[in-house]
């Protein structure tokens, strides 16, 4: 079993006109996805990652810049992450590909986590 | 009827009616804080919160007290507005009281003061100076938590038409600068009328959900009785009309048990298990039929309060007295005239005159185009094509129906129609 990571990007304005009986079936969906995973033991972990106060740091000559990242006005970032188990990227793929955020036109980076000993 | 309290239950449950259910008592909360005339922010703030629960729950899980986590959040919110607007000291004590479970929720009047949150944002929204139907609107939208799809449903018209509406609605009153307040004792006859109609559009959703999964949300109609109550005990706005429409509301939720078989498909009222009525909702619902009879002015809630009541007590389907419930029709389309009156009273007409007479009562009926999208009309003229066995058009009208419908249940039954007139064509 290897680990994988999902990187789950969305536009951040396309929830603003959803009415509460929309937004209650996104969040079913979602929910259910997720519990389904938990209960197959696949679930490894997952956070939402905070709307506002991102920052990008680069090094120039031996110095660090720091400036804040363009995250609230950005057409499309990174909501949050998921952590599944999947034995390789195909089952990884199946599982990704019935979450609800690619109806919701998110997108969706796949990653394998590389541990350093295999 | 089922608790629809909140509570950590499962993710299902908690999930499908928080949202709907939360949004008018989180509006009502909400006003309370802020002040009525910021009710445009408070519209922002409720579905800011919920986009947060949104983006948030699909991650970390739905929360143990959802109910709870979507106040806190939008009750922060309200806190940063109130800081910048730097009323934050005067309004922080009623801030502390409105995070309180809703201790006065349910509680009966005591006095004139309307006690029940989202009771007095119902009245407030629905003020004299706003078109009627737009008091409708705006009320279902911000108190009730209804889509504008829904809205749109329940007047029989656009989704565009409902959505300026509600602009106009909004705009109106800031342009008037007309301040929301919940009116006082004296005031509040003037806005009784279209407080009732709201909860009678709230119930009619509840009773037969226009779209999704599930033909009945009993949570609406719990909301409506519940309100409706209120009323109906309030000595200034409390009065026979008030008791006709709880009477209403009661003798049609009495039958919901029966309505909706185990595996959640609707089941006719011909086929309909009467010892399944709720005989609880039957009493209340009798108490307030009595108390209704005491004006001296008979109301279509009292004509349709009526009818519901031949159906909730008739022992059988055949013992249904039709002659009355067609008496009440006749009466009501004086009263109140609307083609949705006129269509349900040509079931009556097919009961008491047969066939030929109800397919006459169709006929005047016409092409009203309020009817022309809406689905029961074409139920009911292709139940009586295919009793004349006109099979092939009864399935073009089943299947004309069928397009309309967005509920799920009743789709799936007219697609059983549809089928079977098909079959045997």
């Amino acid at each position: 079993m290897s680990q994988f990571m999902l990187l789950l990007h969305e536009d951040p304005r396309g929830f603003a006109a959803l009415s509460p009986q929309e937004i209650q079936a996104v969040v079913g969906e979602y929910s259910a996805w997720r519990e389904r995973l938990a209960q197959q033991g696949r679930l490894a972990g997952g956070n939402k990652l905070k709307d506002e106060g991102g920052r990008w740091l680069s090094g120039h000559n031996g110095r660090v810049r720091v400036v804040d990242g363009p995250f609230s006005e950005a057409k499309e970032v990174i909501g949050g992450y998921f952590m599944i188990e999947a034995a390789d990227y195909d089952e990884a793929v199946a599982i990704s590909r019935e979450c609800p955020h690619l109806r919701y036109g998110g997108r969706i980076e796949l990653r394998e986590v590389d541990p350093i000993h295999d | 009827m089922r608790d629809t309290d909140q509570g950590a239950v499962t993710v299902h449950g908690s999930v499908d009616l928080l949202f709907r259910q939360r949004a008018g008592q989180l509006a009502a909360t909400l006003t309370r804080i802020l002040g009525l005339k910021h009710l445009d922010r408070v519209d922002d703030l409720v579905q800011d919160a919920f986009v947060q629960a949104l983006k948030k729950w699909p991650y970390s899980g739905v929360p143990d007290n959802p109910a709870g986590w979507v106040l806190r959040v939008a009750k922060n919110r309200a806190v940063d507005e109130l800081r910048r607007q730097g009323r934050w000291r005067e309004k922080r004590d009623e801030l502390e009281r409105s995070i309180l479970p809703a201790a006065e929720a349910g509680r009966a009047f005591f006095s004139t003061e309307l006690t029940d949150d989202q009771l007095r944002m119902t009245f407030a929204c629905c003020h004299p100076a706003l078109p009627r139907d737009a008091q409708v609107a705006l009320t279902l939208k911000t108190v009730g938590g209804f889509s504008v799809d829904e809205i749109a449903r329940a007047f029989l018209a656009t989704r565009a038409t409902i959505a300026q509406r509600l602009v106009r609605a909004k705009r109106a009153l800031k342009d008037a600068r007309v301040e929301l307040e919940i009116p006082a004792a004296d005031a509040l006859p003037g806005h009784l009328d279209a407080v009732l109609e709201v909860l009678y559009l709230t119930f009619n959703e509840g009773h037969g959900a226009s779209a999704g999964d599930a033909l009945v949300r009993g949570e609406l109609c719990e909301e409506a009785i519940r309100l409706v109550e209120l009323i109906a005990a309030h000595p200034v706005v409390g009065g026979p009309k008030v008791h006709a429409l709880a009477a209403l509301f009661l003798f049609q939720a009495a039958r919901l048990p029966a309505r909706v078989d185990a595996g959640g498909e609707q089941v006719l009222l011909a086929e309909q298990d009467r010892s399944r009525f709720d005989r609880a909702l039957l009493r209340r619902a009798l108490e307030h039929f009595r108390l209704a009879a005491h004006g001296d002015r008979v109301t279509s809630y009292h004509l349709e309060a009526e009818i519901a009541s031949c159906h909730a007590l008739a022992e059988s389907y055949e013992a249904t007295d039709w002659v009355r419930i067609l008496d009440c029709y006749d009466r009501l389309l004086e009263l109140a005239p609307s083609p949705v009156v006129a269509l349900n009273r040509v079931v009556a007409v097919v009961r008491v005159a047969g066939d030929e007479a109800g397919r006459e009562a169709l006929a005047a009926i016409g092409q009203d185009p309020a009817l022309e999208r809406y689905g029961p009309r074409y139920a009911i003229e292709a139940e009586l094509l295919e009793r004349a066995g006109r099979t092939r058009q009864a399935a073009a009208a089943w299947s004309r129906a069928l397009a309309l419908t967005t509920s799920e249940p009743v789709r799936r039954y007219l697609q059983r129609r549809v089928a079977l007139a098909q079959g045997a064509g």
